[in-house]
């Protein structure tokens, strides 16, 4: 019998949340790290005991744990980020220029063929890599030298790498998105990158051609066609079909396309997941009503999902790095609240319960399919 | 032997009860003696200091002897009674945020 493991960073914590193939009867693990804020777990494809987490406070700094055995235990790690040579500087939100300076790390993404590598995405932008179990790390300056860098500006969260995706084809090639600069593709393993924002088009960018400088939330990719990307940004849901050199809008009948996370069903690269928030200045669901939304034509034509989640009353948000998939022959689909709540669908959304209803704010969930 | 005082925090993360004692190889100082905890406890690197910088992070705070020394050189010498470990050096996470 396959099992499943939810790995949940929260705003004082983590926590493992597991389940057997059938996802009706949950155990769970933690706080792991109690109070401290966990912005991401993440498992080892390779070798799933193998996890990765970012740990941080605002008083201790940037930890890096790891665990060898699925959650049970863990060790810190090496949290040396230094930039290479010496940093430089980018815009801040007055125009002024800034040294870049590590804050912190948001994103942990495990190699998809060893355990050992793990890439890191920080605040202030940049992307690292471990190649020793994350003892190590060292960033892939090409990024950040790639020209336009000084001219990125933090998005209100931060100037975070978020995303990174790696194409499970083409090992040299991986896209990363930044708030608030956009996407970013290499295709010779990190040494050099390009913008990928083509098509984007962003309120209050004077240039609608800029190379950089919109509000990218995340991106997603089914690994079966990985040329197709979706992304929802600040505002608007997109897709590229050539891997990022082109963007249309699928927004289509959303009631509001601002939102943060997005995600591919584990089977049916067309079949995609978003929450609709708001709007930029109120980060919650349209009418106190939590829902997904799913299109099963790789966008522009969606369907509320609605069965399980609170109708009423319901003002939490559900950040970037806070849905995902497993991949189970009946798709599990996750996602965590700034409510504290961890919600479950056994069957691509269309039916959802919470495994947990009260944990600290959420940040991110992760889940692994286990044999 | 000089007594050092850890947050909650760090003496989780570093696997310790109470205070932690240290033999220096100089004379005591914000920066021998952070050094020394560091060397005994790597986990702790950039959690006092910043690696890249050395500096205090903003939310930590050094006591001795009833004294805020957060502010004081980390080549200055620590208070005698702290030297002798008649009294500990205290390192705290400021009463900040939530």
């Amino acid at each position: 019998m396959s099992a499943v493991r939810v790995l949940v960073g929260t705003r004082k914590g983590a926590f493992v949340l597991t389940a057997d193939g059938k996802r009706e009867r949950w155990e769970i693990s933690g706080p792991h790290f109690a109070g401290w804020e966990m912005y991401h777990l993440k498992g080892s494809p390779v070798d799933p005991n193998r996890v990765y987490a970012s740990q941080s406070s605002g008083w201790f700094g940037q930890l890096i744990q790891r665990s060898d055995d699925g959650g049970k235990t863990w060790a810190p790690m090496g949290n040396a980020f230094a930039y290479d040579g010496v940093p430089g500087m980018h815009q801040w939100y007055d125009g002024t220029l800034r040294p870049w300076e590590f804050k912190r790390v948001w994103h942990l993404e495990p190699s998809r063929t060893d355990p050992d590598t793990v890439y890191a995405g920080i605040e202030d932008a940049a992307l690292f890599r471990s190649t020793d179990g994350a003892q190590s790390w060292h960033e892939l300056a090409g990024l950040r030298g790639h020209g336009s860098g000084a001219s990125w500006q933090p998005g209100a969260g931060g100037m975070c790498l978020h995303t990174i995706l790696l194409d499970p084809r083409d090992p040299a090639r991986m896209f990363v998105a930044i708030s608030a600069a956009g996407a970013f593709r290499t295709d010779d393993e990190g040494a050099t990158w390009r913008p990928v924002n083509r098509g984007l088009v962003s309120q209050g960018i004077p240039d609608s051609s800029a190379e950089v400088g919109h509000c990218v939330h995340r991106l997603a990719m089914h690994p079966a066609r990985p040329n197709v990307l979706f992304m929802q940004k600040h505002w608007d849901v997109m897709r590229s079909d050539d891997a990022g050199d082109s963007w249309y809008e699928i927004s289509g009948n959303l009631p509001t396309d601002f939102g943060f996370a997005i995600d591919v069903h584990a089977h049916e690269p067309d079949t995609i997941f978003v929450v609709p928030i708001k709007s930029d200045s109120e980060h919650f669901p349209l009418d106190g009503k939590l829902q997904v939304y799913r299109s099963r034509t790789g966008g522009n034509d969606w369907e509320a999902l609605t069965s399980g989640l609170p109708q009423r009353d319901c003002y939490v948000n559900v950040l970037r790095d806070a849905m995902c998939v497993d991949q189970l022959d009946a798709c599990g689909v996750y996602f965590g609240t700034t409510g504290g709540q961890v919600y479950a669908s056994t069957d691509a959304g269309d039916h959802w319960n919470p495994i947990v209803r009260d944990l600290p704010a959420v940040l991110s969930v992760e889940v692994q399919t286990l044999p | 032997m000089i007594r050092v005082v850890l947050p909650t925090h760090l003496r989780t993360l570093a696997r310790v009860l109470g205070e932690v004692h240290l033999e220096l190889a100089d004379a005591a100082t914000q920066r021998t003696v952070l050094d020394t905890l560091e060397a005994r406890f790597p986990m702790l690197r950039g959690t006092i200091r910043d690696r890249a910088t050395q500096c205090r992070r903003p939310f930590v705070r050094f006591f001795a002897c009833g004294e805020d020394l957060s502010h004081e050189a980390p080549d200055a010498p620590l208070p005698e009674k702290v030297a002798s470990g008649a009294e500990p050096l205290l390192i705290v996470g400021a009463m900040a945020g939530g």
